[in-house]
């Protein structure tokens, strides 16, 4: 009887932790796919795009994550085959400093005239 | 003074915003990857479609010479434009050509090589065109230029015509 409990429990267990893991592979691909754009229908992500395109794509991410890659890895292979544009989230480099440092100066310069403002 | 140099300053920035907004009215709205970019072939295993068996990527481009990977299917409007070029280029001795079958039906893409005949040393299929995703592409026909030591040198994404037939063999010479 106590053999039986046992393997009951096991059996929970590791069922649980295989649904989990797939649950979580599920959300990984989800945040993959949102934020890879489609470059059929450009403007939409790979995720809310039906083209042949995307849905290859969503074979490779889901083929990706089963083989173990990290989020970061695919985003690489991706950026690798179509450059950084594909990704939603640009990269910090040479391209994109302007980008990531405008609103960032923008901030600092309206911060230091109400400042000046303020101090008059 | 201090109100000149505001004004100025404004105007200067102004003139920038002006500067950058209309040269981006010149640009295309359609990203498309970079096609000149040297990039090594991708490693993978794909169904060959005369034997039906898997084959490696280092046993299709086994010997040292220029290869043509081109990316076909048989409902591809644009491929039938492109396939007289290719079988074109397929008499040259220097040059290998790769059919990759992209989302096709088998019988279909049969009539299709019987009809217009077959440029392909040897066609692999890409039924869900994750193939097509390893190489960086897109869309179909799109057609990719493989250099001896297995870079691809040149992407040409949509049909190819004489004078990319032209330019593929003086750089293959």
């Amino acid at each position: 009887m106590k053999i039986l409990k046992i393997l009951i429990v096991l059996f929970l267990v590791t069922n649980f932790s295989e649904l989990s893991s797939d649950e979580t592979n599920d959300v990984l691909k989800n945040k993959i796919l949102k934020n890879i754009r489609c470059l059929i229908c450009q403007g939409q992500s790979v995720y809310d795009s039906e083209s042949e395109f995307a849905s290859s794509i969503k074979l490779i991410v889901d083929r990706k994550i089963n083989e173990g890659l990290k989020e970061k890895q695919i985003y690489q292979f991706l950026r690798e085959k179509y450059g950084d544009w594909v990704i939603y989230d640009p990269k910090l480099n040479i391209n994109t400093y302007i980008l990531w440092l405008l609103p960032l100066l923008l901030f600092f310069f309206g911060g230091a005239i109400i400042f000046r403002k303020l101090s008059n | 003074m201090k109100n000149k140099f505001s004004l100025f300053i404004i105007v200067i920035f102004l003139s920038f915003c002006f500067v950058v907004f209309y040269k981006g009215l010149n640009n295309s709205n359609t990203y498309t990857p970079k096609v000149d970019e040297k990039k090594k072939i991708p490693t993978f295993k794909a169904k060959d479609f005369d034997s039906d068996n898997y084959i490696n990527s280092d046993k299709i481009f086994d010997e040292k010479i220029f290869y043509i990977v081109n990316i076909w299917a048989s409902w591809c409007v644009p491929c039938r434009a492109e396939h007289p070029l290719l079988m074109q280029l397929s008499n040259n001795q220097s040059i290998k050509l790769i059919g990759l079958n992209y989302r096709d039906n088998f019988n279909n893409a049969k009539k299709f090589i019987n009809e217009f005949g077959n440029p392909y040393s040897r066609i692999l299929i890409d039924k869900d065109g994750t193939l097509g995703i390893e190489f960086g592409a897109y869309g179909v026909p799109e057609t990719f230029l493989i250099d001896k030591n297995k870079n691809i040198i040149k992407k040409f994404v949509g049909p190819i015509n004489q004078k990319i037939v032209n330019d593929i063999k003086s750089i293959i010479k």
